[in-house]
Order: C-alpha cells, then sequence, then structure tokens
C-alpha cells in the first residue's frame, strides 16, 4: 500500500511538473528560449533573441522586495514599473511588447547574482534597473556585463561601482565621493560641528560614505572622536553609544541605512544624546520616522535623490504617480522612473538603428550609453566614459515630526 | 662617541607621545571611560538576562532531548510579534488609553506566552515526534527547516496584515530611574531584568519542588525507565516544550518593549547568542544557561565599550562578538562541559 501511495505521489509531481515547463514554453513563444523552460525548443524562426521583427521586451528591475529594505525597494521597482506602463502604447505601435520583470535581490549579494544570471540568460531581458544596495550591485555587474546586459542604477552611490570599467554599469545618481566631502562640508560649515563620531554599518555602502565623510573632516580640522562599525540586524547598539555619550561629539555621522539609522538615534536620544545626527541617503525613507519615532525629529541627511515635489510640475507629477500605483512616493520612486526611460530610450534608439527590428543587447547598450542631456522627469542624464551622470547633484534634507523637508542643494 | 639625546629632545618626544594619546582619549580621557562602567554593566545585564531567558529554552529541550531546537530562537521571535500585534491592536482600538502599563504588559506577556506555548507543543509534535527515533542530526535539520518557516511565515501575514513586516512597538514604559549621576536605568530595561528573574526563579521552583518537575527530571535521566515508571513520556516532552516556548515568547514581548523594533529576523541572532549561552553554562544545566546568559551580555557590553580605547581603536564595538564567541571557545576548549558542566548528571 505504502509503495502506491508512493507511485501516485511521484507520477503526480511529474505531471506538474510537465505542465510546468509546458507552460513556461508556451508563455515564451514569442521570443527564445527561457532560462526555466530549458527543456523547450525554441520556437521555429526565432534565433534566440536575435533580430526578429517586433517581439517580447522586458525590462527588469532588481532592488529589495522584501527585507527591512524593502520599502525604497518597492519604490524603486513601482516607480519603473509606472515608467514602463506609459510607454507601453508607443512600444506596441512599433510592434514591441513591452514587459516589466522585477526581481527580488533582498539586499543580498549571492541572490543578486543569481537573479542576474537568471536574466542575461534570458535573451527577452533588454535592461535592468537596480540595485539599491551598492554591496549587491558589484557582483551583480560582473554578470551583466558577461550577458552585456545593460544596468542602470537609480541608487547606487558607492564610488567602486563605476571605477571598475565595466561598460554596462550606468548610475543617474551622485556619486558618495560627491556625497560624502558635501555632507561634511554642510555639518561644519551650515551646523557648526566642531567634532563628530562616525557610526558605519560594515557594508561597502556605509563604510565607503563614512570614510568620504572622514577624510573631509580631517581636511577641514573637524576632530573625529571615534569611528566605530555596528551589525546589521542587531537592535541594541548601546555598547558603541556608551562611547558616544561620554565623548559627547557635536554629531554623530552615520553611514548605513534606515533600520539601523533609526534605532540608532532612538537609542542615543535614550542614552541623552543631544547634537546632531546626520547621515547619508541611507536614511531616506518614510520609514525612518516609523522606527526612530519622536526621535527622528531634527534628523539630517544628505541624498542623492531629490525632491520632486519643488516644483510645479514635479508635483503634478507626483499626485498622477500616488493616483496610478496607489502607493507613497518615496524619493527614489522618481529615480527608477527615470533609470527606466532611459533604458528605454535606449531600446528606442537601438531599434531604430536596427530598422525597426528587434536589436541586440550590445545595441542597447551602446546606445544607453551615449544618452547625452536626457531629460528625465527630475534628473538629467548625460554619461561620461566610466557610466557616471554627469549631471547628478546631492541634496540635504532634515527630518520634521513625520516627514522628511527639502532643505537644499548641498554645495 | 655618540653625543647623548638632548634632553629637550626626549621630553618633546614624551610630550607628542602624551599629545596622541590625548587626542586619542577624546576630550575626557580614561576617567570618563572608567565613568560609564556602571552605564555599561546596566546595558549588559538588561542584555544577558534576556539571553538568559531565552537560553533556558535551549537548554531545557537539550536536557529532555538532546537535541537542539534552533527554532527556539524564532519563537521567540514569533513571541515578540504576537506581543506586539496584541499592543498595537489595543492601541488602534483605544483599549491602551488609561490602561496601567503593568497591566497591560501583563496582558500582553500572557496572551504572547500562551500562543507561543501551544506553537512549541505544536512544532513538537509535527516536527521533532515522528522522528524521535532517528540520528540526533535529523531533528535537527528538521529544527533548522521549522526556524526558516517561522521567519517566513511572519514575514508573509505581517506583508499580507500590514503591508510591512519591521514593526514598531507602542512603548509602555518610557520613564527611567538614575542611579545617581553614574548611570540611569530606563524602566523598561528594569523590567526586562525583574520579570526575567521571576521567570527563572519560578521555572527552578517547578523543576525542583513540583511533581511534574520530578517526571521532567526523570525523563532527562533515561527515558524508558522513567516510563516504566508509568510517567508519561511524551506528556512530559510536551510540558518542557510548552514551558520552554512560552518563556521563549514571553522574552520576545520584553524584547518589544525593550528595543522598539522588531523584524522577522530578530530571532536569528539573538537564538545564536542564546545557544552560545546555554553551551557556555552548560547545555542541559539551568543554572548554567542563566548564568551563561548573563556572563554574555556582560561580556559582550563590556568589550564593546572598552576594547576600543584598549586596543588604542585597532578593534572597536564592531568586534565585540568576537571577542565574546572567542571566551566561547576557550572555555569549550578547557573546560568541554562549559561553566557549569559538573552537574551533568542532574540535567534538568
Amino acid at each position: 500500500m505504502k509503495k502506491r501511495s508512493y507511485v501516485g505521489v511521484l507520477s503526480a509531481v511529474l505531471a506538474a511538473s510537465m505542465a510546468l515547463t509546458g507552460c513556461a514554453g508556451n508563455g515564451n513563444s514569442s521570443g527564445g528560449s527561457n532560462a526555466s523552460g530549458g527543456q523547450s525548443q525554441p520556437a521555429p524562426g526565432n534565433s534566440g533573441g536575435g533580430t526578429t521583427e517586433g517581439g517580447l521586451i522586458k525590462i527588469a528591475t532588481q532592488s529589495p522586495l522584501s527585507g527591512s529594505n524593502s520599502a525604497i525597494g518597492d519604490a524603486i521597482k513601482t516607480g519603473a514599473g509606472y515608467a514602463l506602463e506609459q510607454r507601453k502604447e508607443e512600444f506596441k505601435a512599433l510592434g514591441f511588447d513591452l514587459q516589466l520583470f522585477p526581481q527580488d535581490d533582498q539586499g543580498d549579494p549571492k541572490i543578486g547574482v543569481s537573479n542576474a544570471e537568471m536574466l542575461i540568460s534570458d535573451p527577452d531581458v533588454y535592461g535592468v534597473v537596480g540595485h539599491y544596495n551598492t554591496g549587491v550591485a558589484i557582483p551583480s555587474s560582473v554578470k551583466y556585463e558577461e550577458g552585456k546586459l545593460v544596468m542602470v542604477s537609480p541608487a547606487n552611490t558607492g564610488v567602486k561601482l563605476t571605477e571598475e570599467g565595466k561598460k554596462t554599469v550606468h548610475r543617474i545618481c551622485a556619486r558618495d565621493d560627491a556625497q560624502g566631502p558635501k555632507a561634511a562640508l554642510y555639518a561644519k560649515n551650515t551646523l557648526g560641528v566642531k567634532t563628530a563620531y562616525i557610526i558605519h554599518d560594515k557594508t561597502a555602502y556605509g563604510q565607503g560614505l563614512s570614510d568620504q565623510v572622514k577624510m573631509q573632516f580631517e581636511k577641514d580640522g573637524v576632530q573625529i572622536l571615534g569611528f566605530e562599525g555596528i551589525t546589521q540586524g542587531e537592535k541594541d547598539y548601546s555598547a558603541v553609544l556608551n562611547q558616544v555619550t561620554v565623548k559627547n561629539p557635536d554629531i554623530i555621522f552615520f553611514g548605513g541605512l534606515y533600520p539601523e539609522g533609526g534605532i540608532l538615534i532612538k537609542q542615543a536620544r535614550e542614552k541623552g544624546f543631544k547634537g546632531y545626527f546626520m547621515g547619508g541617503d541611507g536614511l531616506d525613507s518614510s520609514d525612518m520616522i516609523k522606527i526612530a519615532g519622536n526621535a527622528v525629529e531634527g534628523v539630517v541627511f544628505t541624498s542623492v535623490a531629490g525632491d520632486v515635489t519643488q516644483t510645479e510640475e514635479g508635483k503634478k507629477w507626483a499626485e498622477e504617480y500616488k493616483k496610478a500605483t496607489n502607493k507613497p512616493l518615496e524619493t527614489y520612486s522618481v529615480y527608477g522612473f527615470d533609470s527606466m526611460n532611459v533604458i528605454l530610450n535606449g531600446v528606442l534608439e537601438a531599434a531604430k538603428a536596427n530598422g525597426g527590428k528587434k536589436p541586440t543587447r550590445e545595441q542597447v547598450l551602446d546606445a544607453v550609453h551615449k544618452t547625452k542631456d536626457f531629460q528625465g522627469q527630475f534628473t538629467k542624464v548625460t554619461f561620461d566614459e566610466k557610466g557616471d551622470n554627469t549631471n547628478a547633484d546631492v541634496f540635504i534634507y532634515k527630518f520634521d515630526k513625520d516627514k522628511s523637508i527639502f532643505v537644499g542643494k548641498a554645495e | 662617541m655618540l653625543a647623548p639625546f638632548p634632553r629637550e629632545n626626549k621630553s618633546s618626544q614624551r610630550n607628542e607621545c602624551r599629545k596622541f594619546v590625548q587626542v586619542y582619549k577624546g576630550n575626557e580621557g580614561w576617567e570618563s571611560m572608567i565613568n560609564i562602567l556602571p552605564q555599561v554593566l546596566v546595558d549588559g545585564l538588561t542584555l544577558g538576562f534576556m539571553y538568559a531567558v531565552v537560553a533556558l529554552g535551549y537548554t531545557m529541550v537539550y536536557g529532555i532531548l538532546e537535541i537542539i531546537n534552533f527554532a527556539h530562537g524564532d519563537i521567540f521571535m514569533v513571541g515578540a510579534f504576537i506581543g506586539t500585534e496584541v499592543l498595537l491592536i489595543s492601541d488602534a482600538l483605544g483599549a491602551l488609553e488609561g490602561m496601567n502599563p503593568f497591566v497591560a504588559l501583563f496582558i500582553t506577556l500572557i496572551i504572547a506566552m500562551v500562543l507561543t506555548g501551544a506553537l512549541g507543543v505544536g512544532i513538537e509534535r509535527i516536527a521533532y515526534r515522528p522522528l524521535r527515533g532517528a540520528p540526533r542530526l535529523v531533528p535537527l535539520i528538521s529544527a533548522i527547516g521549522v526556524s526558516f518557516l517561522l521567519q517566513d511565515l511572519v514575514r508573509f501575514t505581517e506583508a499580507l496584515a500590514r503591508n510591512e513586516f519591521y514593526l514598531n512597538s507602542p512603548a509602555l514604559f518610557t520613564g527611567s530611574i538614575p542611579l545617581g549621576s553614574i548611570a540611569t536605568i530606563p524602566t523598561k530595561g528594569l523590567i526586562v531584568i525583574v520579570i526575567a528573574i521571576v521567570m527563572m526563579i519560578a521555572l527552578t521552583l517547578f523543576v525542583n519542588k513540583t511533581k511534574w518537575g520530578i517526571a521532567m527530571r526523570a525523563v532527562a535521566q533515561d527515558q524508558s525507565t522513567a516510563s516504566l515508571m508509568t510517567i508519561n513520556v511524551n506528556k512530559v516532552i510536551m510540558l518542557t516544550f510548552l514551558i520552554g516556548s512560552s518563556l521563549g515568547g514571553a522574552t520576545g514581548v520584553l524584547f518589544a518593549q525593550n528595543y522598539g523594533t522588531i523584524d522577522p529576523y530578530i530571532g536569528f541572532i539573538l537564538g545564536l547568542k542564546a545557544f552560545t549561552a546555554a553551551v557556555l553554562g552548560g547545555i542541559g544545566n539551568l543554572r548554567g544557561a542563566m548564568i551563561g546568559g548573563v556572563l554574555l551580555g556582560l561580556l559582550e557590553s563590556l568589550s564593546g565599550a572598552f576594547m576600543g580605547p584598549l586596543t588604542n581603536g585597532a578593534f572597536g564595538a564592531e568586534y565585540k562578538d568576537v571577542f565574546a564567541f572567542s571566551i566561547l571557545i576557550l572555555v569549550l576548549l578547557f573546560k568541554p562541559e562549559g561553566l557549569f558542566g559538573e552537574a551533568v548528571k542532574e540535567k534538568v
């Protein structure tokens, strides 16, 4: 009896898997083979994502959709998806079927790389909007480079990312070596701090930014009272904060993300810390308020993302965005939006150059790389040789009780 | 003949040195490091008692079944979420207003303990009992599976219900008690310590004085003999999971109160450290788990605060875990049965 039931289960599993692979094959008929449908034969007349007329064009996003950074990751995805949705008709007229292909990198390098592997093996994928974490973007970009898949990052600020000389890597936001020094200058000149304690989260982003801030502080004669790392995911930072309280700096600079930053400022205030608390764009999230509670008031941060609602036109866009997506507007939403449009423009250019046929990835990459004076919803994009946006700015924000307030451009 | 060093030069060298040390120490120097010692100890004790209560759960299950219930850290996490949800929901209903915070905490603790206790029993029934005859590695793997399952289950439900899965617990206690000028104890920290001590004393009394406690010790000694003595072994094991898990769940509530923010992954690091505490004290030994937990919390806090200054900044607070775990390795090397291992004969 037992044996027979095993056979039953096995055959059910087999049937299910056959159905699944069959599905993958069907869904894929418009363009080449898929990673998951390895066994299914590519449809005839389809040279694996070659130069067929029309067809499916997938643009991927890679951002943390789960895990503690998912608020931002989702904003990037939603922004990118909103841009794609708006241009669907335009592409349909040319015979292309546009599709968003969101991936969850969970803020984890391993998952980012395995997603990237899957993306480059899918010939319909023509570009990636991502990532949020520099530590994920760097290893994943190795794969994109292999697959000649263009990546446009809305949020990565780590200097190393574009310094490695990968042609596929682009970003529309400013780098840490712009952000860090500008943050330090703002702290010294506008806030008037003389002593600082720097805390980072030991990640490529957090420590990188903190190093930049430290260098600028040292140059300007701001005394560094400490430079310590904390562990991501922990909830008790009293060990490092006890040192902070005894040294009583004018400012704590935190290089890291809001889940830790929110707890840090909350626990620092509980310990009676009275000075400024400043961070980079990692604090740029509405969740910062939820985590830190009242302690968030007065927290200053720099961001590579500006406030789109500063202009009338931007305000209108934000309203439409909120209505269409039913999601709150995060500062990175518009960057996801602009990144997507940069890629879509590249695809369009490449298709045009290819006589209206589906371009190759390499052609798209070239077109995106040559982007010049492209006016997005918020940023103007011109890529330099490395893939950095020459028009990127750094902005200062300050938290009020229930929202962050745009202070101005950091000079 | 070599000219002796000019005197001024030497003293200026010394001055340089002193200046460097002063710069390094910051504005206040060593005295201030000593001044924060009481505060460091208070923080370490709060953390340590939390480790201690969670460590009890590991050690109880090990004492009875000789398996390591790696899902225990996640039961703790579920407790934190249940407690926070209870508080959030009653806050939304307006029930928290005007309610005595102690009463609110008590009710929350009871609800969380009942639910996590039931969860622990359920896990034992589904994931461990069918594997009881299997080699010891098998239930260990099943425990790790349960651990991931719980994490993702909580993540999933919270994402569905609230569209986010790191919650902020409404703070019941916001005050703090100054200990002269040397340190302040936040009320919530004090409550963690007091409740942890109460739970540990209650458990010790239960195991030593009651009939069920005797039965538990008997099962820990020898399952088959115990069953010959008309002890229902399955019931005793269920009871062990019930108590261990509800203690873990209660600690989760305390954790959420003390640190404010929780996410589905808090059980991993804390569970690992509580497990370490149990091993440090001698796994299977209740007293060992308690002392091991407090010791680990203190070690972590002390090394976090003083390692930077002591090593001239070469090792900062970021290496506090390395330090704590190195001590563990040393203890295991030279006293493999743990600090209180001599009492291992009487496992629970």
